[in-house]
């Protein structure tokens, strides 16, 4: 047997300071060599706790066998059992807190890297399978999906997989969700959510976009409709602001605007028809994966500097590791441990038709410490008396979290919602408290991520066709 | 894609479409909005409901031509498509215990405001309609007012038709003399809305302005739309439009208003640029 690789196989990426000014993909993806050799590193457990780790249970050892044997197809088969969106999973998962956590290999070595396999199995799956779907038999039931991102395109797939009739609602002019709109083309190429979206078409899923549930149609005249069960997957709603002064001074964002018009309105192209800022110098305030795509779009869209302003260390961070080092790598400065206290604007009081009033020019800033831990176990932030600054900045962009949406639940009665306005679910099986009604992901949860929201979307549809077979037996 | 099925020249910059929309046309309500995109590469629109007749399925819609996307919306004909049309979005006008009332409308503000002056008549309430234009050439919908107030002033900024001078002005003379309204309603551009509510405040009308702030989604994800009512930050799309005129702050609304107006300019010259090669 041959000495085991210490290290996982290097990711192929484009040139740090070549991709900080540009919108193609960073991560350039395993050649097939590349990918075997990494799959040989993987010891094929008997106990595969590397599945344990994965909220939608892919059976990892057995999809790596196949990649060790060049047989990519046949993983993509294995992947595809558990996962609707492969191509998507493979590179915007946390791999590090989930299935590579768990990874023998990494209890003395770093651990395999099972994400970057999923990513090429998908890959060359995408590139180079030319069978044809075709749709499964219909069993005549009719299930309606709210939203169409990773929860509702998973609980949408698994369901059609299994001969019912779906129709995805999407509010927007596209489907994807946050795929679409929040995610970035540099970190998930737009062209791989369209074959994935093109891929549950084949299987017979309908997809209505420019439909708001909560306006155009309520999910009470979805089931008058003839929908027997319906699964609300509408994702996190109105963005989070500090209430601090200077939050509505031009020139400020919340991270989904910024991302929005950038990403759904193509506002990154020169051709596009939507405005968006193109800041000298950009404060990104939070730390989440959110927050680091925010910060990266605003460097590829020309900006000199951009800081990330988190209020604890880098050990708290929540973003995705790779994230956070693929920012650090392109320039990204973090203001770690300071916390903002007002953003500042220019104003000139002898011309208020100055075309320059009212927009942003700093943020000021507190530093912080840490001191006890909070309930979650983070150690809270404590602000360090007399120690604000200012940065001098002309955009904000918060990227701090959302509240839920709230118009399904203004809308649907004897849907019970908890004090934060998330939908109350059965964690197990994704039910609601109104019948034939399940929901999941950020509707429920508040701002997660892309896995657990397809994770959250598959455990519906299994408890919707087991629902649905009961009542129709 | 959904369909022109009729379109009118209200005057030289405004347009009036019937879209056919049946899910849109069954739901809407006077006060609410819609978001449209008229081509595929296209900007999200978000235009006030301007009529609705649920029986044929179709939603009007009233715009003016100021900038690139509205150009394109406007280079449409009768019969052709656009890619895009969602709604109705924000909350409709709260009509509740309001026997009288009165309607002010501004410019193209008047499309919207036509619909509401419409469904308090429906509802049997007294209509006071003030109807203000720059000109003119520019005054829209004259005669659909007159058929649905109680009494119409129509008012022009150059006294080219109607009576001289701004809508406030009838509006405070109307409190004056005794005219007691359960509720004003302002719908028009910032600054007459501002000044609306500074002429109702002293004397305490309610009065209710409709908002229509720069947004993407229109359902409460990116937050674009927010403004200050009441000291807190509300969202236009699903807060309102409308919202209590005493607590909004106008100031702030009329500098975020003006966030992509260099942009605005800047496409703007480059369409009309494009059209004089074309003319060449």
């Amino acid at each position: 047997m041959m000495a085991i690789q210490p290290k996982k196989h290097e990711m192929p990426v484009q040139d740090a300071n070549v991709r900080a000014r540009n919108f193609k993909e960073v991560a350039l993806g395993y050649t097939p060599e590349i990918a075997v050799a990494e799959a040989q590193r993987c010891l094929n457990c008997k106990n595969r706790p590397c599945v344990e780790g994965c909220p939608v249970n892919i059976a990892i050892p057995d999809f790596i066998t196949k990649i060790k044997q060049g047989d990519f197809e046949g993983a993509y088969g294995i992947i595809s059992q558990s996962s609707s969106l492969p191509a998507v999973c493979g590179r915007v998962c946390p791999q590090e807190t989930q299935c590579e956590s768990k990874c023998t290999l990494g209890i003395k070595f770093e651990p395999v890297g099972i994400g970057r396999l999923e990513r090429f199995v998908a890959d060359y799956h995408n590139a180079n399978f030319k069978g044809k779907i075709s749709a499964p038999e219909s069993n005549g039931h009719r299930v309606a999906v709210v939203g169409s991102g990773p929860s509702g395109l998973a609980c949408a797939g698994d369901l059609a997989k299994k001969g019912y009739k779906v129709t995805i609602f999407e509010a927007l002019h596209l489907a994807g969700g946050v795929l679409v709109y929040g995610i970035p083309e540099f970190r998930l190429p737009k062209a791989i959510v369209s074959k994935e979206v093109e891929t549950l078409r084949e299987y017979g899923v309908d997809i209505e976009t420019n439909v708001v549930i909560g306006k155009t149609l309520t999910v009470d005249e979805l089931f008058e409709n003839g929908y027997e069960a319906v699964f609300i997957g509408s994702g996190a709603g109105l963005p989070r602001f500090m209430g601090i002064p200077g939050e509505s001074l031009k020139g400020v964002y919340s991270a989904n605007e910024f991302l929005t018009r950038s990403n759904l309105m193509k506002a990154y192209s020169k051709d596009s028809r939507t405005p968006i800022m193109h800041a000298r110098k950009v404060a990104v305030v939070g730390g989440g994966n959110v927050a680091m795509d925010a910060a990266r779009t605003a460097l590829r869209l020309g900006a000199e500097k951009v800081y990330i302003i988190y209020r604890r260390s880098m050990a708290e961070i929540p973003a995705r590791k790779e994230e956070v080092e693929h920012a650090m790598e392109e320039g990204i400065e973090f203001d770690i441990l300071r916390n903002p206290v007002e953003i500042i604007g220019y104003n000139n009081p002898d011309d208020r038709r100055d075309p320059k009033n009212g927009f942003v020019t700093g943020i000021k800033v507190i530093k912080c410490e840490l001191g006890e831990p909070d309930e979650r176990g983070r150690r809270r932030p404590v602000e360090v008396k007399g120690s604000e600054y200012v940065i001098d900045v002309d955009c904000v962009i918060m990227s701090i979290g959302t509240s839920p949406n709230p118009l399904i639940k203004n809308t649907t009665e004897g849907l019970a919602v908890n004090s934060h306005g998330g939908i109350i679910v059965e964690e197990e099986t994704g039910k609601t408290s109104k019948e034939g009604v399940y929901a999941g992901g950020d509707a429920v949860t508040g701002a997660a991520t892309v896995i657990l929201a397809m994770g959250a979307g598959k455990t519906a549809a299994k408890a919707i066709d087991e629902y649905l077979s009961a009542k129709n037996k | 894609m959904y369909k022109i099925v009729k379109k009118r020249q209200l005057n030289p910059t405004v347009t009036m479409m019937d879209i056919y929309a049946p899910l849109v046309a069954k739901k809407a309500q006077a006060g609410q909005f819609i978001i449209l995109r008229a081509d595929d590469d296209g900007e999200r629109i978000p235009l006030t409901v301007a009529g609705y007749d649920r029986i044929n399925g179709t939603v009007k819609i009233i715009f003016q031509v100021v900038g690139d996307s509205t150009m394109s919306l406007n280079d449409k004909k009768e019969g052709e498509y656009i890619s895009d049309f969602v709604g109705p979005l924000g909350k409709p006008t709260e009509t509740e215990g309001i026997r009288k009332v009165c309607i002010v409308g501004g410019g193209v503000g008047c499309a919207i405001a036509l619909p509401v002056a419409q469904r308090f008549k429906e509802l049997g309430a007294e209509v006071h309609s003030i109807i203000g234009f720059r000109n003119k050439d520019l005054v829209i919908l004259e005669d659909e007012f007159r058929a649905c107030s109680d009494r119409l002033t129509l008012m022009t900024d150059d006294g080219s038709y109607g009576t001289k001078g701004v809508v406030t002005a009838p509006l405070k003379e109307a409190i004056e003399s005794g005219e007691k309204y359960d509720m004003v309603i302002a719908i028009g551009p910032l600054v007459m809305m501002k000044f609306v509510v500074a002429t109702t405040k002293p004397y305490n009308v309610p009065t209710t302005v409709s908002m229509n702030p720069i947004m993407i989604d229109g359902t409460g994800m990116c937050g674009g739309c927010r403004l200050t009512v009441g000291g807190k930050t509300k969202f236009a799309c699903v807060d309102g439009p409308d919202f209590n005129g005493f607590e909004v702050d106008f100031d702030e609304a009329m500098l975020r208003s003006t966030m992509y107006s260099d942009f605005e300019r800047h496409e703007r010259e480059e369409h009309c640029n494009l059209f004089k090669k074309e003319a060449e």
